[in-house]
């Protein structure tokens, strides 16, 4: 056991899977040489060379093409998106072609590929450098989506991700590449598709994911000062998501709360709250209620972006109303 | 009397003009069970484009990979797909190469390297650019191949991938089928430029071919794909051609002058193939031989396709994810 950071976590996990498999190559821009913008890819090129380590023109919408050609020619490529918003110009690839190709070809051909790309604000990159759009991949039939809170998970659902035989979509977020967190010598394996209850409690369950897991903890311990329990669960994977898991907790607080720093409308959380809706109807003593980024734009300025992110305040609010 | 074997150069002229005569058959076929209502959605024909398909196959081996576009009939076809499959596909049918879940703009076979047909412009390219990139970090001595419009050229990441490709000294082999048309509009209409002065702006080397003399197209895809393969790097193969059909079988083409057409259609490189084999030496009677053995080969396969039984909702759901699979310990 070790203390790393998140960052590094994906660091050891791209080596440990390049390591065991010799077709599991990486390509993006300023990964290779400069070690990647930010640090995540540091140590790959001299490591495993030229051929398996590559930097790429600013060609988004090649290297993920190529991506696919490439997993479907029997290498496993992880692409690096320098920022989740550059995913716009990676679409056709990854949605008409990564997502359908085994459906579509009959089960004749896998597309095993990841997809690495930062999300999310925090450093003030303003409106085109700090977009959540999960909500658009995980709503592609074909695709996987993860979204790693912890360092532990930062590791080993980037080795999920590589070994899985389809293409998955690893967002992490890049107001956590620093955080530090413990990582076991020999991490275990975690799943894609299982969520993990990050604390217990019975009063409410607060959904979340990525970086707003630990905007969560605090809001739960600020509300229990005040006597209320929460259960905070980190959905890990997005698509597919546990809702056997999410289900589980409702039927023990009756209280759903979803949180997630994308904008509220037609997001995860709707995703969740129509799903709860249907399948825990019985279960709930108060309407469903979401906490998301109002409905514009991320904001340069600190002032603006930190008025737009998602804080514990706004969740102990959002608890808070389904307890009145 | 003794049968004495045909010349090399005859027996070539007539393995071009057998194989462009099975793609030809196979698509007058679907433009008829298309037109009968026996094709659901809609298909794109490359009636008068064989000599690309097929000469640019001449040149290929099994496992040299190929992505090909929404016009892409000949490309399977050429590259060895089996025709019962093929056809089944189209219709639509259980037994399809894609079970019924890709149709006309989809068909694929992993088997031979077809990497898919595609139904977005200019989508090929990258795919083929990283297929390559297998090709030579595995090692494997094959190389890819794309297939594409004179339309994919206004496409972005054409421009991307024909970069990218000759940046990293790739083996791929870009075939731009230039047919005159992009969708109902000509060419010129669309393009500032042309394909050989693009691929020399990526400092790609590129060949120009009549791409209605299949001979022709053979020796300038072997050429191409003898220095690919000698690790050369990329090249990009400019076939010029006309279509004949519209742009998708339906279309009554009222964009286009008459005249266009029956330029296209005095220029049908299967009869100038059949000329060709003919000044060479063969006798009509084989050419005749080899028009009734496709046909009934067609015959057969849309027979096989009739009958195929529908596709199941359940198995096409179960096939969006691969089975689970567990991270090693």
């Amino acid at each position: 056991m070790s203390e790393v950071r998140f960052g590094q976590a994906i660091n050891r996990a791209l080596i440990d899977a390049m390591t065991a498999d010799p077709s599991v190559i990486l390509l993006g821009e300023d990964v290779a040489r400069p070690g990647g913008p930010f640090g995540v890819t540091r140590g790959l090129l001299d490591k495993f060379g030229p051929e398996r380590v590559r930097d790429t023109p600013i060609s988004e919408a090649a290297i993920t093409g190529a991506a696919v050609g490439a997993a479907m020619t029997g290498l496993r490529p992880i692409v690096e998106i320098m920022f989740m918003d550059f995913v716009t110009l990676t679409m056709d690839a990854l949605v008409n072609q990564a997502a359908k190709a085994r459906f579509m070809f009959g089960g004749q051909s896998s597309v095993p590929m990841v997809v690495r790309m930062p999300h999310g604000g925090g450093i003030n990159a303003g409106p085109q450098h700090s977009q959540c759009l999960e909500a658009w991949l995980a709503h592609v039939p074909g695709l996987k989506v993860v979204c790693p809170a912890t360092v532990a998970d930062a590791y080993s659902l980037t080795r999920a991700a590589i070994v899985d035989d389809d293409p998955v979509i690893v967002i992490e977020h890049k107001a956590l590449y620093a955080a530090k967190g413990e990582l076991a010598d020999s991490p275990t394996a975690t799943p894609i598709g299982r969520a993990r209850i990050a604390r217990e409690g019975r009063d409410a369950t607060i959904v979340t994911y990525g970086a707003m897991v630990s905007v969560a903890l605090a809001a739960a311990v600020e509300l229990a000062q005040d006597g209320v329990e929460a259960d905070v669960i980190d959905l890990r994977s997005l698509q597919p998501w546990d809702e056997a898991t999410v289900l589980a907790s409702l039927t023990r607080t009756h209280r759903l709360i979803i949180c997630h720093e994308a904008v509220e409308a037609f997001g995860i959380g709707a995703e969740i709250a129509a799903r709860m809706a249907d399948v825990g109807f019985d279960e709930l003593d108060a309407p469903i209620v979401r906490v998301g980024a109002p409905f514009m734009p991320p904001p340069f300025a600190k002032t603006l972006e930190d008025w737009y992110r998602p804080d514990a305040a706004k969740i102990v609010a959002a608890v808070k109303k389904t307890m009145s | 009397m003794g049968r004495t074997d045909p010349p090399s150069a005859t027996s070539q002229l007539l393995e071009l003009y057998r194989a462009m005569r099975l793609v030809r058959e196979a698509e007058e076929r679907l433009g008829a069970l298309f037109a009968d209502g026996e094709i659901p959605g809609f298909i794109h024909l490359s009636i008068g484009q064989e000599a690309v398909s097929v000469g640019v196959a001449a040149a290929l081996q099994q496992h040299d990979t190929l992505a090909s576009n929404h016009r892409g009939h000949g490309h399977a076809i050429a590259k060895g797909l089996d025709l019962d499959r093929f056809f089944l596909e189209i219709l639509g049918k259980r037994d399809g190469y894609c079970r019924g879940r890709g149709g006309s703009m989809h068909v694929a076979d992993m088997t031979v390297g077809m990497l898919g047909a595609n139904g977005i412009v200019g989508a090929g390219l990258p795919i083929a650019v990283g297929s390559a990139l297998a090709h030579k970090l595995r090692r494997t001595g094959h190389i890819a191949v794309v297939f594409f419009g004179d339309g994919a050229m206004a496409e972005g990441v054409l421009h991307e991938s024909l970069n990218l490709a000759q940046l990293w000294t790739l083996p791929v082999l870009f075939v731009c089928e230039n047919n005159g048309w992009s969708e109902f509009t000509e060419a010129a209409r669309q393009l500032a430029t042309d394909p050989q002065r693009m691929a020399a702006a990526y400092s790609m080397r590129a060949l120009q071919v009549d791409g209605n003399d299949v001979v022709a197209v053979a020796a300038a895809a072997r050429m191409a794909v003898a220095q690919i393969r000698a690790g050369e790097g990329p090249c990009l193969l400019e076939c010029k051609t006309r279509r004949v059909r519209g742009h998708y079988e339906g279309d009554a083409q009222k964009y286009r002058d008459a005249g266009d057409i029956a330029t296209a259609l005095r220029n049908d490189p299967l009869v100038r193939c059949e000329v060709q084999a003919i000044a060479a030496g063969a006798p009509q009677e084989t050419i005749d031989a080899i028009k009734a053995e496709i046909a009934d080969r067609v015959d057969a396969a849309v027979a096989t396709a009739r009958s195929g039984a529908p596709p199941a909702p359940v198995d096409a759901f179960a096939d969006v994810y691969s089975p689970t699979h567990e991270l090693p310990s």
